[in-house]
């Protein structure tokens, strides 16, 4: 029998804000334990929580960049559970009516992968195991997180990489995350079952908790629809629970069963008021967004002829993105702005993580210069390669590297002469070129280019020897 | 000179421009008064800190500069209000040792302008309870008969007040914890409309219910402490800015003309002392003017109900915090982190609060939720319709503070639901979040003292003031009786 794999997923996405959503505290990851804490988010008796209305900004930006509709009024309840790590006891949530709702990202294939809704929250504290005692870093306690969590549309490990991948990318451009994996700042609990194929009836769930890496994730998702299928396929029944993924073995193991699960016992936080927003906020926020790399790589495809391979690396981080719009301004052929990105630039660029950074020495604005040379003739292409490896070492604009008189250009009474010298002391390939065979005049153009030390125009250099042959 | 009649702050003040008494001398007085006493009204007390700030005050005075009206004036807060340094710990063991690190907005305000802080008065554990017997520092003792309760919660401030050993106190009020003692104890107290002093520093029983106010002893008093600490606070996002000026401007108007509403069902299974001392300060108001008329406000018989279901879900989640981890008490043994949280509040909380946390964990469950939470939260909009219809007829309401007078202490009065029943008059406006304010009106035949509640619209604070102090003029001030005891000037 085949079955259809169905997965939903449940992401966190922390935020860039520069202070905890509850109180002034900084939000910044790395710093020595214990250091960005005070009364308010360690739960201090008598303290009570600030909204950060930079954490709505935030979340009405994803909001829009996630095709979400805004609520104008939503609220934030309480999630009661007992935990070290949770100085209140209780995580500010929002569970009956929150900010977002109704959204989708588009998968490449076209298909929609629907957003039910986002929340905001706080994060909770974290725990450090060492020399068998357990010690607690309230620097990440409060720090704010949205919640996105989608309808269960996902139907392949694929495409959930593929949802994860995109949901970054957008996060990123819009400023309010830096959604990296390996420092927790994006994490994803799935949710996996399997059906009978084309079947409508929903099998029974499991959910695979705090999944940190794209690819545990994926292979995650494939371990436990085969354990679905397995059970179901020996006879036995799926049970409800919630599950973890070992890293060392690629399997799952239950954390808790659907009856051990914990009652929140959400309410309505009474310590903080109702968020209530107005249409002209939202549209305020909506014209602060920057293009979205969906839209970026459909320009750069279909008005800027840039191939589907190099636009998808371009848009991939907004840095890159960023640059190259900055590095292409009144520039009439942006694709060449491309090449010296992908091909050049990449080059020097190891990790992704530095991709996603890229500071790199060059300017925007010297590569901007130098192509705009060579699309006025005055550098020829081979020239400004040379000098663009010797800008990325150094950080010099490109009048560093090449003359005066290397860009001037030459004047056309001396291409001709040199173009007839070449003529005569070529005779044979002169006769070859009549009798038919293109490529000698290849021959007779790399002859008179090595004349003009490269700074001959190739082009206007063909159309003169074919001229004087004739 | 009395302090125990007209109110003690602008007396007091008089005698320190006055140079009458430095304000070292008189804080000592205290000091030694609250030493001798046998009230338990004070379960904490910060000599050194009180000296101090007398010493500036007298300072001042002595360069001939002008002091504000509270400035070096003795006073008290409850132990669940926090101050910087000075053990809060709301009168529970699981709290025992904890020094908060911040002040709360309320007590700042005050210590801005001058207040004196004698210590920390006496509560029913984490504010649960009518007597102040709920208490891990034992119960505070009525100044009018020591057998008796305080009232409560806010008992110590109230018997602290009452028996001259403070000015005034700070309390909170989530059922009627300001209002109920005041009353018992023979004195004012003022709980504020939700939103008009800040709660930021009160430790939580019920966030959507608690209030801090004033007890004091007379209006006008109450009405200088009021001006004092409310305003909106960016600490506390429920707290309100109050349009218009001081309440004290007010207290002097005419109340002529104004429109009394009697509720009557407020008056239901009401001792009859206390339902004729009432019905006599109605003949004082007509007296001034006032209309008086009986209406009928049905819904007010859903308050207790929604009361408790909602303020136990708050209390279990704000309690919960409460786990030994962090501050106040910890368990001696345990094996891992479950068995110390387990055994910490086992330990450190009393039954009275245990009883409050189970039933608020249970409204808030799944499967409960529906029928008990959210359907109390529903009816507590029907509540508050049903006030707000009646106060677009009526200025004010008139009802009794409490069913009945000071109790005697240590006797079972029934089931915790019977007990309960003391709050029927006091918990609905908390309920509704409107302000109230108990005025003594009189004694029973045990010459224990009556309060009769005055309930006004949201941020009607200064009309309360002023028909509360209209009443003690009118009545020479002959309810709010002195006692022989603590400072004497």
């Amino acid at each position: 029998m085949k079955y259809d794999l169905v997965v939903g997923l449940e992401t966190h996405v922390e935020l860039l804000t520069k202070t905890k959503i509850f109180c002034s505290c900084a939000n910044k990851f790395g710093s020595e334990p214990n250091t960005n804490c005070c009364p308010v988010c360690l739960g201090f008796p008598g303290t009570l929580p600030k909204l950060n209305r930079e954490v709505v900004n935030f979340a009405i930006k994803a909001a829009i960049a996630l095709n979400c509709e805004v609520n104008l009024l939503s609220k934030m309840d309480r999630k009661n559970y007992v935990y070290p790590d949770l100085s209140k006891a209780y995580q500010i949530s929002q569970f009956y009516e929150p900010i977002c709702k109704n959204g989708y990202i588009m998968l490449d294939s076209g298909k929609k992968i629907r957003i039910n809704h986002i929340h905001m929250e706080e994060d909770a504290a974290k725990l450090v195991y060492k020399n068998g005692d357990t010690y607690v870093d309230y620097n990440r306690g409060g720090v704010p997180l949205l919640e996105v969590v989608t309808e269960p549309d996902i139907s392949s490990s694929d495409e959930a990489r593929e949802y994860i991948e995109k949901l970054q990318m957008i996060m990123r451009y819009i400023g309010v995350s830096d959604c990296r994996m390996q420092e927790g700042s994006i994490k994803c609990d799935v949710n996996v079952s399997v059906k009978p194929e084309g079947s409508d009836k929903l099998g029974t769930r499991t959910e695979i908790k705090n999944m940190n890496s794209v690819t545990f994730m994926t292979k995650a998702i494939d371990y436990e629809r085969d354990r679905h299928i397995d059970l179901i396929e020996s006879g036995e029944k799926v049970v409800q629970q919630t599950m973890r993924y070992i890293e060392a073995t690629n399997s799952t193991e239950s954390m808790r069963s659907k009856e051990d699960a914990q009652d929140y016992r959400y309410f309505r936080d009474p310590d903080l008021v109702d968020i209530i927003l107005t249409n002209e906020e939202i549209e305020k926020i909506k014209k602060t967004l920057p293009e979205l790399p969906d839209s970026r790589f459909k320009r750069y495809v279909n008005d800027l002829e840039i191939s589907e391979k190099d636009a998808a690396l371009l848009v991939k981080y907004k840095n890159v993105s960023d640059y190259f719009e900055n590095a292409s301004v009144n520039l009439k052929i942006p694709k060449t702005v491309a090449n010296f990105i992908v091909g050049q630039i990449f080059r020097t660029i190891e990790t992704e993580a530095e991709k996603e950074k890229f500071e790199i020495l060059t300017t925007p604005e010297q590569l901007n210069e130098m192509v705009g040379l060579i699309e006025s003739g005055k550098l020829t292409m081979n020239l400004a390669k040379k000098a663009f490896s010797k800008m990325l070492e150094s950080g010099k604009p490109v009048t560093e590297f090449v003359s005066e008189s290397d860009m001037q250009g030459i004047p056309p009474e001396e291409i001709e002469k040199m173009c007839k010298e070449a003529i005569e002391s070529n005779p044979n390939a002169v006769k070859d070129y009549l009798s038919g065979k293109e490529k000698a005049l290849k021959a007779l153009l790399g002859s008179v280019m090595r004349q003009t030390r490269g700074r001959g125009n190739a082009g206007e250099i063909e159309e003169k020897l074919k001229e004087l042959i004739k | 000179m009395d302090l125990g009649k007209r109110g003690a702050i602008k007396k007091i003040n008089k005698l320190l421009t006055d140079k009458e008494i430095s304000c070292k001398e008189l804080t000592n007085r205290y000091i030694e008064e609250i030493e001798k006493s046998d009230l338990n009204a004070y379960v904490i007390m910060c000599e050194d800190n009180a000296l101090k700030s007398a010493e500036k005050v007298d300072k001042k005075i002595s360069l001939g500069e002008k002091i504000g009206v509270l400035e070096g004036i003795p006073m008290t807060l409850k132990d669940n209000i926090s101050t910087t340094g000075i053990e809060t710990k709301c009168c529970s063991k699981i709290l025992e040792g904890y020094k908060p690190i911040y002040n709360a907005t309320a007590w700042e305000l005050l210590q801005n302008k001058g207040a004196v802080l004698l210590g920390k008065t006496n509560m029913d554990e984490f504010a649960m309870g009518s007597a102040c017997e709920n208490s891990c520092m034992g119960r505070a003792k009525n100044p009018h008969d020591k057998s008796r309760v305080t009232g409560g919660s806010s008992g110590g401030g109230a018997a602290a007040v009452s028996g001259n050993l403070a000015a005034y106190a700070l309390g909170s009020d989530t059922g009627g914890s300001i209002r109920q003692p005041a009353s018992f104890c023979g004195i004012v107290g003022l709980k504020p409309t939700y939103g008009s002093v800040s709660r930021y520093g009160l430790i939580a029983y019920a966030s959507s219910f608690d209030q801090i106010g004033p007890i004091a002893q007379t209006a006008e008093d109450a009405a200088i402490i009021f001006d004092a600490i409310c305003g909106h606070d960016s600490k506390d996002s429920t707290s309100v800015k109050i349009e218009g000026g001081p309440s004290y401007n007010e207290i002097n108007n005419s109340i002529k003309g104004l429109k009394i509403g009697i509720p009557k069902e407020y008056y239901d299974g009401v001792n009859e002392e206390v339902k004729s001392s009432i019905e006599k300060a109605m003949k004082v108001y007509e007296s001034l003017g006032a209309k008086i008329e009986y209406f009928s406000l049905p819904e007010v018989k859903y308050s207790l109900p929604v009361y408790y279901i909602l303020v136990c879900a708050e209390a279990a989640s704000n309690l919960a915090r409460f786990d030994g981890v962090r501050y106040g008490y910890r368990t001696e043994n345990y094996k891992d982190i479950n068995e110390m949280m387990c055994k910490t509040r086992s330990e450190g909380f009393g039954a009275e609060v245990k009883r409050r946390i189970l039933l608020g964990n249970y409204v808030l469950s799944s499967g409960y939720y529906d029928a008990y939470y959210k359907k109390a939260q529903d009816l507590r909009k029907v509540i508050a319709n049903a006030f707000n219809g009646a106060f677009e007829k009526f200025d004010v309401f008139l009802t009794p503070t409490s069913p009945f007078t000071a109790f005697e202490a240590g006797k079972e009065y029934g089931s915790p639901t019977e007990i309960y029943l003391a709050d029927i008059c006091t918990a609905p406006v908390n309920t509704v979040g409107i302000p109230g304010i108990s005025v003594p009106c009189g004694f029973d035949s045990k010459n224990l003292p009556i309060g009769m509640q005055i309930l006004g619209a949201k941020f009607s604070e200064a009309k309360l003031l002023n028909v509360a102090h209209q009443y003690e003029i009118a009545t020479n001030y002959e309810n709010n009786k002195c006692l022989e005891t603590g400072v004497r000037l």
